[in-house]
């Protein structure tokens, strides 16, 4: 039996993406336990946070600056530009660090079914910083569903006569795949993708 | 409820953080959805891509349950999002088909229709034929559904021949002499919406499209259903490049 504020603390982080009630009892007994090197660093982990939090600007990256600290990263190559779906996308491709540019987050993807349109997404934003100037490639990263595909279409569409270089992620063999595993859609892409051996 | 049957995945709503609520349209069956569990795994995620055909197993305890589901792969039309063309024309097939059919109502030819349409898109059809066969899907699931236009005869002769236009007051064909001094106030019907033509061009398909499209907007997709009209705006947009370029 606990209290109502650690019932609280549970209900809190078991509505977390990845725990339910039981791992977020879990993570509480952790927290008290380790009051003066979990909890007390997590709470102004999370006050700073919530003090700060902005979404950049330009790109739509969610951040503690506006602008962030990708489009505000000297290092990074202002001639290349990668649109994503989510910030989670984002994330994703900024950790592999293979990417040198800089990033465009629409917030989202075009659907019929969900009734997302163009003007829900920030695509009007993206045609603005490409007309600004300086961009010569534009990397469309979409997730390969047939939303995805149907958004990245439609974004190619809006820049074509930009004179910047549209390109798309490859499809195909997963690293560590297994022909006899692969379903035909992605065995179909990946020998439509075929390339010379070097 | 159990259900053996080949289907085709028509939508996905994601369900918690690796399952799935999938609509499927069997041929038996009409539209029927499933959970299914891992529907977003790494594994499934292929074989539940929007316009696949499956080998589908449901069961459910009762009818008005959601029914758990399991899908094999059948033939996946993944590869029709590759060209712009092909996603425009899958995410419309699918959305507007899962938007108007009614869960648990059989339309078998519907099933049959779309399950031919989009394996003939997968195998490379002329693009031209394959968007007459959309548009003719559209006319089709109008009728299903009891608001197609009817296209037997001219409203205003009876004449079963030369039917050239269609009424938007009365949703009728009208023969091509008795329509010629009204043509700019009617909607053309050209023959490969009465399936008598085999090699349509873009400017059949786009008329085609106008007045199928004219029908849906009117009679179905209203209100909140009308949302779904920017993605056929999409496709159509695509389908008048297509006709500039045959063109020059």
């Amino acid at each position: 039996m606990s209290s109502p504020e650690i019932d609280a603390l549970a209900q809190a982080l078991a509505r977390l993406p990845g725990l339910g009630p039981r791992s977020a009892r879990r993570a509480v007994l952790h927290l008290l336990k380790r009051r003066e090197t979990a909890l007390v660093p997590l709470i102004a982990a999370l006050q700073s946070v919530a003090a700060n939090l902005s979404t950049c600007e330009i790109c739509g990256n969610v951040d503690t600056r506006n602008p962030c600290g990708v489009c505000t990263d000297p290092r990074r190559d202002v001639r290349q530009l990668c649109v994503v779906e989510e910030v989670a996308d984002l994330w994703a491709l900024d950790r592999s660090r293979l990417f040198p540019g800089r990033f465009h987050v629409l917030g989202g993807r075009l659907s019929a079914l969900d009734g997302v349109t163009p003007e829900d997404l920030s695509i009007a934003a993206l045609v603005a910083r490409v007309r600004a100037g300086g961009i010569e490639e534009v990397v469309l990263a979409m997730n390969a569903t047939i939303e995805g595909a149907t958004t990245m279409h439609y974004i190619a569409e809006q820049l074509r006569g930009l004179g910047v270089r549209v390109m798309q992620l490859a499809h195909g063999m997963p690293v560590g795949g297994e022909l006899d595993y692969l379903d035909e859609g992605t065995l179909a892409q990946a020998l439509r993708a075929r390339r010379l051996v070097d | 409820m159990d259900i053996e049957a080949p289907a085709l995945v028509i939508g996905v709503l994601p369900h918690g953080e690796h399952g799935a609520v999938v609509r499927f349209l069997t041929q038996e069956h009409g539209l029927v959805a499933g959970y299914v569990r891992g529907g977003r795994s790494r594994r499934l995620r292929p074989v539940l891509g929007i316009g696949n055909g499956v080998a589908l197993q449901l069961h459910a305890r009762l009818d008005s349950q959601l029914g758990s589901a399991t899908a094999e792969l059948g033939s996946s039309r993944a590869g029709l999002a590759l060209d712009a063309l092909g996603a425009a024309s899958l995410e419309w097939l699918t959305s507007l088909t899962a938007t108007l059919l009614t869960e648990g109502v059989p339309h078998p030819p519907l099933y049959s229709a779309l399950d031919g349409l989009l394996e003939a898109m997968s195998l490379g059809v002329d693009p031209a034929r394959a968007m007459a066969a959309l548009a003719r899907y559209e006319l089709l699931l109008m009728t299903e559904l009891g608001f197609g236009p009817d296209l037997s005869n001219c409203v205003v002769t009876g004449a079963t021949t030369d039917l050239a236009y269609v009424s938007p007051k009365s949703s009728h064909a009208v023969s091509r002499g008795a329509g010629l001094p009204y043509a700019s106030r009617l909607l053309p019907l050209p023959a490969l919406l009465l399936g008598t033509d085999d090699a349509p061009s873009w400017d059949d398909v786009a008329a085609a499209l106008h007045t199928t499209g004219y029908f849906l907007e009117r009679d179905m997709l209203t209100g909140r259903l009308a949302a779904l009209l920017p993605a056929r705006a999409r496709l159509t947009s695509l389908i008048a490049r297509q006709q500039d370029a045959a063109v020059r």
